[in-house]
């Protein structure tokens, strides 16, 4: 079994093929979305596939150590231009190609007209750490 | 005594804090008999089912000592020296419902982190395991056994019978049940149990106030989620689902806190809840009441949050351009300013304002079920 994550962009993936904002759809249109994620997220839990999944709020900021003895600087909020995390899901596959098959149902959420959204998710797999049984 | 079936573990949990400071009587250690009592509480879970006890708490000190004992030899062999104790308790001077409550000022030691306290307090005076709390707080088990054996070490210097104080106690409960619950814990419900707990400890209007609180806003519960996990809110809420139980015990509890005159933050919350509580529906809520309460907690806590709270409860009161003209006294900063603004917006029929005011709310949303609700106010308001 390997980790991948899915990764969700606010902003910086590239364009959705169904490209209308969540903020223009229908009440229907939103809660067919939010059913949509629940019922996939159900589904993985089901079939023991499913780790971990979260959303995070567009705000944030930069932070750096400005050295010993000084408060960190922070920079923020971020800029327009900056690629955006929305939130990620990690789930525990047999293969590549599953974890590829999954982000492409994830990626078929409704979006505005009732018609799937067809975002782009970044798809990484985890280092693993420790040794490996490869017999 | 042979007694099958399931222990009850809420009452089990109860005899916690009597179990653990008579081991501190008797000369234990906080920590490791803290340790012992955990231990001893796993063992009754197991064993009780085929055989009660008929003294289930003084069977829980005995186990909890000789297991202290075995701990603290374990603990001197290492230092090479002798550990001179019995394996039956001492008697030790009984302990009384003021050592319990000395566990509670102990457990929310203002040296503590809130996180701590909170952790601590499970465990320690509340007898929950470390897996049940990391699983209620979401993090790993490990983490969550680091937190409280830090917790421990810093409260180890400090002794049962100081004086604490009742607020950092009622402000960890407060964290509990503000938790509510994931996993198999209902922390909601432990905040209960543990309010009553101490309730039944003191005389202390704030602790009964707190207890009202926690049941009038627990009653709603049913009715404030959808099977899908969206919110309901209040206005829309099916009142037939309000558990008329915990809102009349809620009550109860209130007034005779009330008819003692000594007023505090918690007490006035429970005011405002036990008035909505009160309303057959929500056209009868009675906002002028709500209003005059809410001025009363911005008396007492000068807090910013409660002045938006009034706000919204002064635009239903009042109208709403008299809430949008006590929010514009308001920073818009505060969290919840710009959702109260929306709010208060599609009252007054302005939908267009109240929209864009939704999508800005739902994009400053902490929490995923608000930020789902906040965006279906924007798309419904768009259709009008």
């Amino acid at each position: 079994m390997t980790k991948y994550l899915f990764l969700k962009h606010y902003r910086g993936a590239p364009p959705s093929v169904n490209d209308v904002p969540m903020d223009q759809w229908t009440p229907d249109e939103v809660q067919a979305h939010i059913q949509y994620m629940n019922d996939f997220a159900k589904r993985l839990q089901e079939s023991g596939e499913f780790v971990d999944s979260q959303a995070l709020t567009p705000e944030g900021a930069w932070v750096r150590s400005d050295g010993a003895g000084k408060p960190p600087v922070t920079d923020g909020p971020f800029a327009e231009t900056k690629d955006l995390i929305a939130g990620w899901m990690i789930v525990d596959v047999d293969s590549y190609d599953r974890a590829v098959e999954l982000a492409g149902e994830l990626s078929a959420a409704p979006g505005a007209g009732g018609k799937p959204i067809h975002e782009w998710l970044e798809v990484r797999s985890f280092l693993t750490t420790g040794p490996k049984f490869t017999e | 005594m042979i007694a099958v079936g399931a222990v009850d573990e809420a009452q089990l949990r109860d005899l916690i804090p009597g179990v653990l400071v008579a081991l501190v009587h008797r000369g234990a250690d906080f920590a490791t008999a803290e340790d012992a009592v955990q231990e001893a509480l796993l063992k009754a879970v197991e064993l009780w089912p085929n055989r009660r006890p008929d003294d289930p708490k003084g069977w829980l000190i005995t186990t909890a000592w000789r297991r202290f004992i075995d701990l603290a030899r374990s603990d001197t062999a290492r230092r090479d020296r002798e550990l001179c104790v019995s394996d039956e308790p001492p008697p030790g001077p009984p302990e009384s419902v003021d050592d319990t409550l000395q566990l509670y000022f102990l457990c929310a030691h203002p040296r503590l982190t809130p996180v701590s306290a909170v952790a601590l307090t499970l465990r320690a005076v509340g007898g929950l395991t470390t897996r049940q709390i990391a699983q209620a707080y979401l993090v790993p088990e490990a983490t969550m056994a680091q937190r409280i054996s830090r917790a421990k070490r810093t409260v180890s210097v400090a002794r049962l019978d100081q004086p604490g104080d009742l607020r950092t106690v009622l402000k960890v409960l407060y964290l509990v049940f503000n938790e509510g619950y994931s996993g198999d814990v209902d922390l909601a419900e432990e905040a209960i149990r543990l309010a009553r707990q101490l309730t039944a400890t003191t005389h202390d209007e704030e602790v009964a106030g707190l207890l009202a609180l926690f049941l009038l806003h627990h009653a709603r519960r049913e009715a404030r989620t959808r099977a899908d996990g969206s919110l309901v809110p209040l206005a829309d809420q099916d009142r037939s689902l309000w558990r008329r139980e915990l809102i009349a015990e809620g009550v109860d509890v209130l007034q005779a806190a009330l008819a003692r005159d000594r007023l505090g933050e918690y007490q006035v919350q429970a005011a405002i809840a036990a008035l909505h509580a009160d309303a057959q529906t929500a056209d009868e809520t009675d906002w002028v009441q709500i209003v005059e309460w809410y001025d009363e907690l911005v008396r007492l806590t000068d807090s910013p949050v409660v002045r938006l709270n009034r706000a919204v409860a002064v635009g239903e009161a009042d109208g709403p351009q008299a809430g949008l003209a006590a929010l514009a006294e308001l920073d818009p900063s505060l969290p919840r300013y710009i959702a109260s603004a929306a709010y208060l917006h599609e009252r007054a029929g302005d939908f267009g304002t109240a929209a864009e005011l939704y999508v800005r709310a739902a994009a400053q949303a902490q929490n995923l079920a608000e930020r789902n609700h906040l965006t279906l106010r924007a798309a419904t308001l768009r259709q009008q």
